[in-house]
């Protein structure tokens, strides 16, 4: 059995949560599962091509981090990239008619599974080469302190997160948005997704500092180690960032301990990760532990979990005919949205 | 009307359109304090301020992926780039941010971002401080690239790329900075996609730009004791290249004679012949001529460096050459 490292617990005040914001959570994380099942089955059935990551195990970052976020902030993901779209508003008709390649796609259908954008919904991107998606939220997140100091716009208090995986804080772009983040207190929170693997290479092959969360200290900015199979963990301490750098305050990073039950994408074989490690982390199910929960502070019934489900799977279906019934784009279109004037 | 130095120019421009539109800002290498490794910047942030024109730190990579974010979310930031050279650290921010993410997007958002600063081969800087990225970079579609020659240009296509709603790099030449000339006393822009002509004449057309220029205008003097009467564009945009002002000329002089700084191999002159045969081979009288720089890193020596980059005299050469073909 692979030595796990010990999952922090979390001893700041008791985790709290309003009815109205647990069912919200809630009903986030089942969408980000079930949208992603859907997808690995799509793409066994040959409807959705191309490199397709899936989410599924860490559903309590994106849940808890954009959950505790305003509309109007920024989200700024990777290629694995469905997941925070959804939790940032982007309608799951939307990204299940990107992912088909059609012309109501949220980018449409010119991205595809890793190029997940809506401006409506400040979802800055999809990025798909490591690290690059890093410096484009700190450049939102510049934008916002430039309009509230420059332009004196007292409604410029938004914030700007950036979601990575382990493999990427080994690349330059981490270290050097940290250090700019900080130099300049800018609203942005670094949210890392540790979830033990880059593709084949383990996290502590690869670092030769495994605890991703103390790089932050080096740059001057507070940094967190969270149970990221514990929404409730990943929300307060996104929280406190989120407060922070809301307030001017600056940067905060969060490594958020978490594991993705499929391999790198659908087209790995995931043939090297321990059934054992496998299991380890599917018995901290972060669903099936706030459910738990939700259950045992009586903020949520059994009959009403059953018809959150089949609402959900309902928003999926509906989604997956959305898309099969959408249009191509137009083949006239091949050149437009090169420049801004298409 | 002042004489006015061409690092000044571009100083003027941005100077403008920071006055004009509060959400134009300058980022890079020391623009702040220092004013600018070629004074382009020189005393905006005493006016502007440390946000407006920020020193970032030596990450060009991060910042200028930092503008893109900044332009998506509604800013309009110059970049520049302390030597164009270095942007080589940058070019997958410029190239899958700043060039495709408005179509990967479907639209989603716009990117206006103006990536300048000193380009080409200087005196005696050796091979990394030498390059002529616009070559490497034509291929990135949503680009738009343009390279200014003289101070009037300069300011000029520089208030035009701070307007447009595109990423523009924006190239500049090392050894241009101190070029003076007459700038109009009244607020004037030029257009980023239109061809400058340098000279009319009938009998051969040149296209360059940059600094070639210079050494084509050289080779224009002597060209004429000898009875020449040879048409000289100034390409300025060089993604997308201005094929009806390159068109008009050639079926006026059925002859072309390409100058270039760049390197032979995958050069701007490359893709423009390969599009000359394409839309007016018919027109030709003979194949296209032509000049680039050596396919080698540029050397220190000066006498290899000489040899490395077109010479007037090699340009003379070859327009004798082609219109002896005729004969």
């Amino acid at each position: 059995m692979v030595q796990e490292r010990p999952l922090p617990t979390f001893t700041a005040t008791p985790p709290q949560i309003t009815q109205e914001e647990g069912l919200i959570v809630y009903e986030d994380m089942l969408l980000g599962r079930y949208f992603e099942d859907k997808c690995a089955e799509l793409y066994q059935r040959g409807k959705v091509k191309g490199f397709v990551h899936l989410y599924n195990g860490q559903e309590a970052v994106a849940s808890g981090v954009i959950k505790a976020m305003r509309s109007d902030d920024y989200v700024c993901s990777t290629y694995r990239d469905h997941v925070h779209s959804l939790s940032a508003g982007v309608p799951a008709r939307e990204v299940m008619a990107e992912l088909f390649g059609k012309e109501t796609g949220c980018s449409k259908g010119r991205g595809g599974s890793m190029h997940m954008f809506s401006k409506e919904h400040n979802m800055l991107g999809g990025f798909a080469f490591i690290g690059e998606g890093i410096p484009v939220a700190l450049g939102a997140a510049f934008q916002i302190r430039y309009r509230k100091e420059v332009m004196g716009d007292a409604s410029a208090d938004q914030v700007s997160a950036a979601f990575f995986g382990d493999g990427t804080t080994n690349n330059g772009q981490f270290f050097e948005c940290l250090n700019m983040a900080a130099l300049w207190k800018l609203p942005i929170i670094f949210v890392v997704e540790n979830n033990k693997w880059a593709i084949g290479m383990a996290h502590e092959r690869a670092s030769s500092q495994t605890e991703i969360y103390k790089k932050a200290s080096v740059f001057g900015l507070p940094g967190y180690e969270v149970d990221g199979m514990d929404v409730l963990a990943v929300r307060a301490a996104a929280k406190t960032a989120i407060e922070r750098a809301r307030a001017g305050e600056g940067p905060t990073l969060l490594e958020c301990l978490t594991y993705r039950y499929r391999g790198h994408s659908v087209a790995d074989p995931d043939e090297l990760r321990d059934p054992e490690e496998k299991q380890f982390w599917r018995d901290r199910d972060p669903i099936k532990r706030f459910e738990a929960y939700l259950l045992e502070q009586s903020l949520i019934s059994e009959a009403e979990i059953k018809s959150i489900k089949s609402k959900i799977t309902d928003v999926v279906e509906d989604s997956l005919t959305f898309a099969e019934e959408s249009p191509n784009p137009n083949p006239a279109d091949l050149y437009k949205y090169i420049f801004a004037e298409d | 009307m002042a004489q006015t130095f061409l690092f000044d120019a571009l100083r003027e421009a941005i100077d403008e359109e920071m006055s004009r539109d509060q959400t134009v800002m300058v980022m890079g290498e020391d623009v702040g304090q220092y004013g600018g490794s070629y004074k382009v910047t020189k005393d905006l942030y005493e006016k502007y301020g440390e946000l407006r024109v920020l020193d970032t730190p030596i990450a060009e990579n991060s910042f200028t992926g930092m503008g893109i974010g900044a332009a998506m979310t509604g800013l309009r930031p110059i970049i520049e780039g302390m030597n164009m050279g270095f942007l080589l650290l940058a070019f997958n921010q410029i190239s899958n941010n700043a060039g495709m993410l408005r179509y990967t997007s479907g639209g989603n958002f716009k990117i206006p971002v103006v990536i300048r600063g000193p380009g080409g081969v200087g005196s005696q800087l050796g091979a990394e401080h030498s390059q002529r990225l616009e070559a490497y970079f034509q291929a990135v579609p949503g680009l738009k690239i343009v390279a200014c020659s003289t101070p009037r240009n300069a300011k000029g296509l520089l208030k035009a790329a701070i307007r447009d709603d595109n990423p523009v790099l924006f190239f500049e030449h090392v050894l241009l900075y101190f070029n003076k000339e007459d700038l109009p006393d009244d607020e004037y822009i030029l257009p980023l996609d239109k061809a400058e002509t340098v000279r009319t004449g009938k009998d051969v057309t040149i296209l360059t730009y940059s600094r070639m220029r210079y050494q084509v205008m050289q080779a224009v003097e002597a060209l004429e004791q000898k009875g020449y009467d040879p048409e000289v564009i100034d390409l300025i945009s060089l993604k997308p290249i201005d094929y009806d002002a390159i068109g008009a000329s050639i079926r006026k002089t059925h002859r072309v004679v390409i100058v270039e700084e760049c390197m032979r191999t995958g050069g701007i002159g490359a893709e423009i012949i390969a599009s000359i045969n394409d839309r007016f081979f018919d027109e030709l009288d003979g194949p296209v001529i032509r000049l680039s720089s050596q396919d080698i890193p540029t050397p220190y020596n000066k006498g290899l460096e000489d040899l490395t980059i077109v010479q007037p005299a090699q340009i003379e050469e070859a327009v004798e050459k082609i219109m002896l073909g005729r004969l």
